[in-house]
């Protein structure tokens, strides 16, 4: 079968991040070959081709916006680029690192750095959709390549991708798994987080540490303080949401609904 | 065929000649804190002596010096998972060179049901599965992958001789003891089980049991013994015109209070062994030339469940509690002639937040005189 049809050029591009949700797209294994004859991929640096300002069809972008430069390279893609999706945590919420934006990031530079005159950065580590408009978004820290195949595939079909946002314990609940909130008053993040990655941690009996991040509708307020009740300190409770995706309107509500027990440290 | 009497030592006996008459054998037992259903083939396997503890928010076990197989209440899953599965393949579909309807070929993917008994069927459970039968087996449109698993099923029931916090089976006519609906029922007395069979199946397995005629004595000590365990049960369901109540009730303050309360996770649905709500879903190779077609376990706590024309209609936690309630406990009766609850419990303890479904129903009907947490 032979088809004139062009096949769609892809880039991935990173920004500040682990380089972790890249990988997911490296441990496709036998489907990254199939992927390659679906796509060009035009720009993928961790995995070798370099074309960073080519037009493409989809961007898939990794990493939060922490310098004046990579606002820069970030407004040129979105320009070359007809989708921009992005790729985890830090792509979609601002990642571990937007705890910065709660503190003076001048200040712990001179603190930290000898000559501090020599970095650039941004106070703040934003999400992609801060600075430029995203078409779809994939969540998790990382992201699971099923997911990620799962869009891909639905793109080249030409409709929309579709956005699972029901909580952990719907997945939960279908792997009949038992609740070890309910059995053991663990402190699972389960309730109030998207699913995506299989409902994996409380699968072996660990709590859900919301790697996902918010689930729609959720219900942070309630959900700490029934950890409250389980025992849990305010500190630990808030600890809990400011995490990996602390930037995010649902989680960082955390910062007013728990006051810090450990005194005034960020 | 009358009530028999099987010893305790013959409790073996079941297994094996369920066994020997082609049945893969599911019991209950205990894994990750928690009483379920899975693969026995020893009684020693089976939960003796334990007891649940269940309340609002929580579920624990606990060992007696009680002999019983039978103690306990209820796990999180009833018979649920084994006929309506949480993933089911549905169909699936090959794009193909030569161009046969369209180049297509779409293949049905319904199940080569393994024939399945279940031990240990709780009586809530069987009033569930007979809900879910004529959901999906007698209504118009018979749904062939429910059958194909439900046609396999031999259940063994027992009457419950205790009960836990969350139970309230007597109140919606659902327990604590049985009168139909399975293949086998056995009532668990301190000297042994009365045993009778519901069906031409259980006969035929009753038939090769070494059992002898129950004495009176003993149908009045099981009798007796269910009734006990009703009156244990301190919550309960209003029962006079509670679907009316309902309806009359959507602008009730207190879903706004019980929202505040909600996690809106759905783990309420479920564990329902009623519900039955699902979404569809489409897994496709990453080459595009072929597909599966899933139904799974969804939720009127999802925002997907509600949704028409890109909008969901049921956006906050509010407009999705009375949406379960409303159609559990109202318009349930229009559809199917009865309420789709039947007083297990497992929407309480289950519950990471603890609501206590009942308690809030009967607030929302006019009760507020209730039980003690």
């Amino acid at each position: 079968m032979t088809t004139s049809t062009k096949k769609p050029r892809v880039s991935v591009h990173k920004f500040a991040s682990c380089s972790g949700c890249q990988l997911a797209f490296i441990n496709m294994g036998e489907n990254l070959i199939k992927l390659t004859e679906l796509v060009d991929i035009v720009h993928f640096a961790e995995a070798g081709p370099l074309g960073p300002d080519d037009e493409v069809d989809i961007s898939f972008i990794e990493g939060s916006i922490t310098t004046p430069h990579d606002v820069e390279r970030l407004e040129k893609i979105r320009e070359k680029s007809t989708f921009v999706i992005t790729v985890g945590a830090c792509a979609t919420s601002g990642g571990i690192q937007a705890l910065k934006n709660n503190a003076d990031s001048d200040v712990w530079m001179r603190s930290i750095y000898a000559k501090p005159e020599y970095i650039s950065s941004l106070s703040t580590s934003a999400a992609i959709k801060n600075h430029v408009k995203v078409d779809f978004e994939l969540w998790g820290c990382p992201v699971d390549v099923k997911q990620m195949l799962a869009v891909v595939r639905q793109l080249l079909y030409g409709v929309a991708p579709l956005d699972i946002n029901e909580k952990v314990c719907q997945e939960c609940k279908r792997k009949n798994t038992v609740c070890i909130m309910v059995t053991k008053g663990e402190p699972c993040m389960g309730p109030v987080t998207r699913t995506g990655c299989g409902a994996l941690c409380p699968s072996f009996g660990a709590p859900c540490y919301a790697c996902y991040g918010p689930a729609e509708n959720s219900n942070v307020k309630l959900l700490g303080e029934r950890f409250i009740g389980l025992g849990l300190d305010q500190n630990v409770v808030k600890r809990k949401f400011l995490s990996i995706h602390n930037a995010t309107p649902a989680f960082a509500e955390a910062k007013l609904l728990w006051s810090d027990t450990e005194g005034a440290q960020q | 065929m009358a009530v028999q009497f099987l010893a305790p030592e013959s409790l073996q006996n079941l297994l094996t000649v369920l066994e020997a008459s082609g049945y893969q054998v599911m019991g209950p037992q205990l894994s990750e804190g928690a009483i379920v259903y899975d693969h026995i083939n020893d009684v020693a396997d089976l939960p003796r002596g334990i007891e649940t503890l269940q309340k609002p928010g929580s579920y624990k076990l606990q060992q007696t010096s009680s002999t019983r197989f039978f103690n306990w209440a209820n796990g999180p899953a009833a018979l649920k998972p084994l006929l309506y599965k949480a993933r089911q393949a549905l169909w699936s579909c090959e794009q193909v060179a030569q161009a046969v309807n369209g180049g297509f070929v779409f293949k049905d993917l319904v199940p080569q049901a393994v024939p399945t008994a279940v031990i240990g069927v709780r009586p809530c459970d069987i009033a569930a599965m007979l809900i879910q039968d004529e959901h999906f087996i007698q209504s118009e449109y018979c749904d062939p992958y429910y059958k194909a698993e439900r046609d396999a099923l031999f259940t063994v029931a027992v009457n419950c001789s205790s009960c836990a916090e969350t139970c309230f089976c007597a109140s919606t006519g659902d327990g604590p003891s049985l009168d139909d609906g399975y293949d086998l029922l056995m009532d668990e007395l301190d000297s042994g089980f009365l045993i009778r069979a519901g069906s031409t199946k259980g006969e035929q397995v009753l038939k090769k049991l070494p059992v002898t005629a129950a004495s009176e004595d003993l149908t009045a000590m099981a009798a007796e013994q269910s009734a006990h365990a009703a009156e244990k049960q301190k919550r309960y369901l209003l029962d006079e015109n509670m679907h009316a109540n309902l309806f009359s009730q959507l602008d009730n303050r207190r879903w706004h209070d019980i929202a505040e309360r909600c996690l809106s996770c759905g783990n309420c649905t479920s564990v329902c062994p009623t519900c039955f709500c699902h979404r569809e879903t489409e897994q496709a190779e990453l080459d595009g030339q072929s597909t599966r077609h899933f139904r799974e376990w969804s939720s009127c706590f999802n925002a997907d469940h509600s949704v028409m024309h890109g909008h969901s209609l049921r956006d906050s936690s509010e407009l999705r509690y009375r949406q379960w309630m409303l159609h559990k406990l109202g318009s349930w009766i229009y559809q199917y002639g009865r309420s789709g609850c039947v007083g297990c419990g497992r929407c309480i303890a289950w519950c990471p937040a603890g609501i206590d479904f009942p308690a809030e129903a009967n607030a929302i009907s006019g009760e507020v005189e209730l039980w003690e947490a």
